[in-house]
């Protein structure tokens, strides 16, 4: 289990097993909110599913349907739990407020540096948490 | 919090000109916080993309804004529907009547609250929509954004779903990014003077260069180097290519885009992170990238017009009929706005376009689902961008070349 910390973008605490997206992701376009899927062709990830996972990636890009997007699959249940991304990224903390001030949704972002990312790796299990952060 | 708010956004914060304008302020400052600024910046206009039907998310967000009150500070136009006002056949509500139905009163709701009825990705094609140099906005939809800062020189980020009401709401964004000066400076430079003239020429090759654009800076900012020219369709070609391959919101190109008199311009004297070569080899990749037709498809369909067509585009494609039809059994769908619609309509070209069986198409955009009607095999493009999300979106076999080629194809009713 590793510990994570880093900057809380949405704050929260994670718990359980990483999918590590090794490049960007278009949510809009790149991913089907119905099956939790990526659908982007030319991903490495491609046909992996978020659903349920601490998802680790570089950020998100292309389309700016990220935010409706990631929000929809936050309101049926078929997106990420948490995120854990390396670049800043207004659209994906847009998608999660969005989603929490209408559904009442959870996914936490969290910034981490490029160095927690590269021993992310798909399968290991981690936990953070703000107020834990917090109390440091 | 980092950002101090004035007594205007902090009574929005508060909750007491409604929940829509309290969570317009909670999404800025969360935006402000996430990208480090310090003040925001009153912006000049909008266009955005909550207003594209992407899911019940899209209608509930709506209508919230709706029910609680929400008032646009700035001009605020819509990008492209889901569906078309003009071409209800494309996406026919006995296909998919629920998501037709979303997306009728998603587009109902934003003429309600006062965006104007634009629907289209290229607001830049007509004056109202057309940002000018300097100017700061908030821009959505991404080769919007891609051709207001590279084109234009105006200045924006972009902003996804719900940031980009937010910021027509609260007329202002955090100063950040590519709003400022820093923001804007050249991180990568892509070499072009080692291709032939004859290649720099080719009608692809902006569609070909925003690819390579996108797969190599991904979200940097580069500078092309080595290419004398480039028109308004390319750019528009290039700002696409570049946002749908990677996530570029800006690039320069040395001579051509205003920001760019020189390289180092461009690069505000810093040396590149990076300097990339385009070879013949890259441009072949990218177009094998953007096939995945094996060619012997019966032919199905054409779809350009991603982004919107504009006027000399479709003047193109009649110059390329010549007065000749388009082949029975090809669906010929070329996607536009309004305003470059009543265009043709004041040239004449709507008839003549009709007559050779053209299906000119407002409102809307044709590589996502719902499948647009007679869009089920072999669909030649000449958009990268089409070309590149179709593939996922759509499983049909696409094939992507020039816009002369998919015309004489569409006559000739095979990928010729």
């Amino acid at each position: 289990m590793i510990e994570l910390t880093g900057t809380w973008l949405v704050p929260g605490s994670l718990s359980g097993e990483i999918l590590r997206l090794d490049s960007p992701l278009s949510f809009w376009g790149g991913f089907d909110a119905r099956t939790g899927r990526i659908v982007d062709q030319s991903h490495p990830q491609s046909g992996s599913s978020l659903t349920g996972k601490v998802v680790a990636m570089p950020g998100s890009r292309g389309s700016s349907g990220t935010p409706g997007v990631l929000g929809e699959a936050l309101r049926l249940g078929t997106g990420p739990d948490a995120l854990v991304i390396t670049k800043p990224d207004i659209n994906m903390v847009a998608g999660s407020i969005g989603a929490a001030a209408l559904y009442g949704t959870t996914c936490p972002i969290l910034l981490v540096d490029e160095a927690t990312f590269d021993v992310l790796g798909t399968g290991e299990t981690v936990t953070a948490s703000s107020e834990r952060d917090e109390a440091q | 919090m980092r950002i101090e708010l004035d007594e205007q956004e902090q009574r929005w914060l508060s909750g007491a000109d409604g929940a829509a304008m309290a969570l317009a302020m909670q999404l800025m400052v969360a935006a402000a916080d996430v990208s480090g600024a310090t003040r925001f910046v009153q912006i000049e206009m909008a266009h955005i993309n909550s207003c594209h039907y992407s899911g019940q998310m899209s209608l509930d967000f709506a209508e919230f804004l709706l029910a609680e009150g929400a008032t646009l500070s700035v001009p605020t136009h819509t990008n492209a529907s889901l569906i078309s006002c003009s071409s209800p056949d494309v996406r026919p509500a006995s296909a998919t009547p629920e998501t037709v139905a979303n997306a009728e009163r998603v587009m109902d709701i934003y003429e309600e609250l006062g965006c104007s009825s634009m629907w289209s990705c290229a607001p830049y094609l007509q004056d109202e929509g057309r940002a000018t140099f300097g100017q700061q906005i908030a821009g959505s939809e991404s080769n919007a954004v891609g051709f207001a800062n590279s084109a234009l020189g105006a200045r924006t980020n972009k902003y996804g779903d719900m940031l980009d009401m937010a910021a027509a709401m609260l007329g202002r964004v955090p100063y950040a990014g590519l709003h400022t000066d820093e923001g804007r400076r050249a991180t990568d430079v892509l070499d072009l003077s080692g291709l032939p003239e004859s290649t720099l020429a080719d009608p692809n090759f902006p569609h070909l260069l925003g690819c390579i654009l996108g797969r190599r800076v991904v979200t940097g900012i580069g500078a092309v180097v080595g290419i004398e020219s480039i028109d308004e369709d390319g750019l528009k070609a290039v700002a696409a290519g570049a946002a749908a391959a990677g996530g570029v919101e800006l690039f320069h190109i040395v001579g051509v885009t205003p920001e760019a008199p020189t390289l180092d311009a461009a690069t505000q004297g810093v040396a590149p992170k990076a300097e990339h070569t385009v070879t013949e080899a890259d441009l072949v990749e990218v177009m094998d990238m953007l096939t995945s037709a094996s060619g012997d498809e019966p032919l199905r369909a054409v779809c350009v017009g991603t982004p919107h067509f504009s006027i000399t585009e479709f003047a193109h494609v009649v110059e390329v009929l010549d007065g000749r039809r388009v082949s029975e059994g090809v669906t010929f769908l070329a996607t536009t706005s309004r305003a470059v619609a009543n265009e043709l309509s004041l040239r004449n070209l709507d008839r003549v376009l009709a007559e050779a069986g053209v299906h000119v198409v407002l409102d809307t955009c044709t590589y996502y689902p719902p499948h647009p009607s007679g869009v089920d095999g072999l669909t030649l493009t000449n958009s990268a961008k089409w070309a590149y999300y179709g593939q996922g979106l759509l499983e049909v076999p696409i094939g992507f070349t020039s816009l002369e080629r998919c015309v004489e194809s569409a006559v000739a009713g095979r990928w010729v």
